[in-house]
């Protein structure tokens, strides 16, 4: 579904990324790792949009993929990614809402009544119906993140980017949005490519793993050469065993 | 013995201590009235409070002798009609350009240079120009406190409107949003609270060029009356006027900063995220 092809990123001198190359089919939850600064983020914003690449492209079923983000590909970022002023309900409704045409981003009517509904479902699987009338400001990390999921999952994209989701949550709310988004992934069909910060995560959670990392480095001119993915791991094959030894290269790697 | 620093009044020692300076205050204008006027009955700097209700009596509840107004109401009212026309006006504008300013790279490309410059004229000089290219009416004074105000809300709104996570934009266009509506249901209710704060800072200023305009040309308004007593130096006149105006300016910040605690219940969630 999505080909990447000799993808370069680089702002002024400094190289980001360097001849990147790969292809993902639909389905694929791709977690992406590796030392701060290694392009890992950047690569996806280049896939949000939000950034263009330097050199190469990256195309979505054979088309370049758009320079702005768009609703085939959803996002949730570490913070800040739902609106501040909607109730939770309010912030699920907001997608379809905002996707219709017009100016006004409001809904009326039946199709109020009909959004009003599929989000009371949506909300159901994220397990805050509990909270639709709290503003977002009031819920635990966890539950904002799992609001900001349901408010992207609506409005059905087809590639869902997570930028370090779970960075700034504990480690038992975190299990808890793992399972959760596993779930979810299962159930929509969605493509997923996931940021973080978290070895054992990408393992657990992915079925691809990306490492990124400079194949080349320059002591003299550290920002010479960019990164690349230099293991692209197949977790479905992947032993106990396998994921031992990748670890241990890898930590000594990114160290 | 705790550092002063860290030594906190209970809430009633906190109301009975903000209370020292006004009584004190007051005390000290009391007895000082008392001297003078006990040397010289004429006195007119620091007038009693008798003379102060006798003054008030006079020009709020008797109608003029010369008009047959009453015209501490008749002031009160063209004075606040010209401030809340001019400050209405500077914060819808304010609220525009701002936002738009803000919100659209091209649009602030197009317009920074314009408003910055603006934003440093010195409305009080600009004030000759409005008299003579609009004349000594209303429509000049109202004018006059639009654009002193203006400047610094549309400015103030442009920045909150920059302030703005891009994370949320990002996430408005994922939706499917056009720019429209990303102004229109992101930014403008996030903004709301914001201009209310903005046009709560900038009264000071729009009072200050009100009554500075009436005080040059006008034939009533507070800012107005409080210049013409002062030719026969009617401190009973002025005083309270001015305690007036202080009670309204205070009266419309406490609205405002009610609306923005009624209206906006999630603004004051706000802390870590907003």
């Amino acid at each position: 579904m999505i080909e990447v092809e000799k993808l370069w990123k680089r702002y002024g001198d400094n190289t980001v990324l360097e001849d990147l190359s790969l292809s993902v089919k639909e389905g694929e939850f791709v977690t992406m790792v590796g030392a701060s600064g290694c392009g890992k983020s950047t690569f996806l914003n280049l896939l949000l949009g939000t950034q263009s690449a330097t050199q190469g492209e990256i195309r979505l079923d054979g088309e370049p993929i758009a320079a702005e983000p768009g609703p085939d590909r959803g996002i949730v970022f570490q913070q800040y990614s739902v609106f501040p002023h909607m109730t939770v309900l309010e912030n699920v409704m907001a997608a379809p809402a905002l996707a219709q045409s017009g100016i006004t981003g409001r809904l009326f009517g039946r199709a109020k009544r009909e959004a009003n509904q599929a989000a009371l479902e949506m909300l159901e699987r994220v397990g805050l119906t509990a909270s639709a009338d709290q503003y977002p400001q009031a819920l635990s990390g966890g539950m904002r993140q799992r609001l900001a999921i349901a408010q992207a999952l609506i409005a059905k994209p087809r590639i869902l980017l997570l930028d370090e989701p779970f960075g700034a949550l504990d480690p038992g709310i975190r299990n808890d949005m793992h399972v959760l988004l596993k779930d979810l992934w299962a159930s929509f069909g969605l493509t997923v490519f996931m940021v973080t910060h978290d070895l054992k995560e990408g393992f657990s959670l992915g079925t691809r793993l990306w490492v990124f990392d400079k194949r080349r480095h320059d002591p003299h001119a550290p920002q010479a050469y960019g990164a690349s993915v230099t293991y692209d791991i197949n977790l479905a094959t992947t032993s106990e065993h396998d994921y031992e030894k990748t670890l241990a290269q890898i930590d000594q790697r990114t160290e | 013995m705790k550092r002063w620093i860290n030594k906190r009044p209970s809430r009633a020692v906190s109301v009975m201590l903000g209370l020292v300076p006004l009584i004190m205050l007051l005390l000290l204008y009391m007895a000082g009235s008392e001297a003078r006027l006990a040397e010289n009955e004429a006195d007119k700097l620091l007038p009693s409070f008798e003379q102060f209700g006798d003054a008030i009596k006079r020009m709020a509840f008797e109608p003029s002798k010369r008009t047959g107004e009453y015209l501490f109401w008749v002031d009160t009212q063209s004075s606040l009609i010209r401030l809340g026309l001019g400050v209405g006006i500077a914060a819808l504008t304010g609220l525009i350009v701002g936002v738009l300013t803000g919100a659209l790279p091209s649009v602030g490309s197009t317009l920074n240079p314009l408003l910055t410059i603006v934003s440093l004229i010195p409305p009080l000089a600009v004030l000759p120009i409005l008299f003579i290219v609009l004349g000594l009416g209303e429509l000049s004074k109202v004018v006059l406190i639009a654009i002193g105000v203006m400047p610094f809300i549309a400015r103030d709104i442009q920045r909150r409107t920059q302030e703005i996570p891009s994370e949320q934009l990002i996430k408005a266009q994922t939706l499917g949003a056009n720019t429209a509506q990303i102004i229109l249901r992101v930014i403008l209710p996030q903004i709301m609270p914001r201009l209310i704060d903005a046009v709560r800072l900038s009264l000071g200023a729009a009072w200050l060029f009100l009554i500075a305009a009436e005080a040059i040309a006008s034939t009533d308004g507070l800012g107005y009356r409080i210049f013409l007593v002062r030719r026969y130096m009617a401190m009973d006149v002025i005083l309270p006027y001015v305690a007036w105006i202080t009670l309204l300016a205070f009266t419309f910040d406490w609205i405002l900063a009610r609306i923005n605690y009624l209206c906006f219940p999630w603004d004051r969630l706000a802390g870590d995220e907003r």
